[in-house]
């Protein structure tokens, strides 16, 4: 079966960076969202990071070329003949159950749908949909084009099939893949999102500030970024979205989302995408 | 030349004084991302175009990279 036909759904922040890595590896995209607005944008980016992309892999890409392999769509009507889609919607088990059942009555018997969730168990996805072996979990890292790795999560009734045929895409993609079963965040989200909440208490707490838990972690941990660069990243409404699908996923009050990360969020501060978090950003992200 | 602008906007970034050969990627003092930033503020700030061949960290490494970046291309050498 050829898997040039992908749909993403969803173009924000990963929708758009899987769309572009999509195309850049040559596959043919069919990006969705709700809004013509919402897409207009997504092209803007992706003409954006597509130029940068040399500045960090050496990789040159025609960005004209790239946005004419991303066709964009407002309408489900139009996923009928893909092959595999790739959804990336807000981390809102209602938002996404409404979208997986659109895509069951759409999308042909074949196609299989790999849900870029960040805690949301897949079997529950899963649930929403008539075709529960053909459901998979590939947690994509931000940015998209630039990660090498991705975490890729099977449900309770993912088939070995569907697995195959993920880590084709996957393999085209140039991405490498660890497999792990399901559970809410999985491995990755259910250790990080323990840890930037810890982090966020700290600045509440007035113990260090968030340059310095930052620092601390690059220089004496050795990783690349703090855990407050990375909230940021990912965008701080994500991470209370997700903690929040954690806290309610175990009932365990370790989980439970730091008021001054509530606050935030609630003030608009999202992170790089908003021009503000912990820290701040310039320029449109 | 072109320094004291150069400073000013990363001074937003970057909290520590640095000096002006400072590798500031490699230093840790940003993550690699933030040259996106730093190559569209340049853009914007100088009223110049960063062409393909251009986009290689080594010209927006440091201060002292990133002014003579800007000088070159000003001066039509690049």
């Amino acid at each position: 079966m050829p898997l040039d036909q992908i749909a993403v759904i969803g173009a924000g922040v990963m929708g758009t960076g899987v769309a572009q890595t999509l195309a850049q590896t040559g596959h043919k995209v069919l990006l969705l969202d709700r809004s013509l607005n919402i897409l207009q944008r997504a092209q803007e980016k992706i003409t954006r990071d597509v130029r940068m992309h040399q500045l960090y892999t050496g990789q040159k890409f025609d960005p004209d070329q790239i946005l004419a392999e991303i066709k964009i769509t407002t309408e489900y009507g139009d996923l009928a003949g893909v092959d595999y889609v790739m959804e990336n919607v807000t981390e809102d088990w209602l938002l996404k159950k409404e979208v997986y059942q659109q895509l069951d009555i759409i999308c042909s018997q074949d196609c299989c749908f790999a849900s870029d969730t960040s805690a949301i168990p897949i079997t529950r996805l899963a649930s929403a949909t008539s075709r529960q072996d053909k459901v998979i979990g590939i947690h994509f890292m931000n940015p998209v084009a630039l990660k090498p790795m991705v975490e890729v999560i099977k449900g309770v009734h993912t088939s070995d099939k569907t697995l195959a045929i993920t880590k084709r895409i996957l393999q085209q993609m140039n991405k490498k893949y660890i497999v792990v079963n399901d559970s809410p965040g999985f491995v990755s989200n259910r250790v990080l999102m323990l840890m930037v909440n810890e982090a966020i208490f700290l600045v509440a707490e007035n113990i260090a500030s968030p340059q310095d838990v930052d620092k601390l972690f690059k220089g004496c941990f050795g990783h690349s970024m703090g855990p407050l660069e990375t909230a940021d990243l990912i965008g701080l409404d994500t991470i209370l979205n997700s903690l929040l699908v954690l806290y309610d996923a175990f009932n365990d009050s370790k989980f439970k989302p730091c008021p001054l990360l509530k606050q935030m969020v609630h003030a608009g501060f999202l992170g790089k995408k908003s021009g503000r978090g912990f820290h701040t950003y310039g320029g449109n992200n | 030349m072109y320094r004291d602008t150069i400073r000013t906007f990363l001074k937003n970034y970057i909290s520590d004084s640095i000096n002006d050969d400072q590798d500031i990627f490699s230093g840790g003092y940003v993550n690699s991302l933030f040259a996106t930033q730093l190559v569209l503020f340049i853009e914007e700030n100088f009223d110049l175009t960063v062409e393909s061949e251009d986009l290689n960290l080594d010209n927006f490494k440091s201060i002292n990279a990133i002014n003579f970046f800007i000088a070159a291309k000003k001066d039509g050498k690049r």
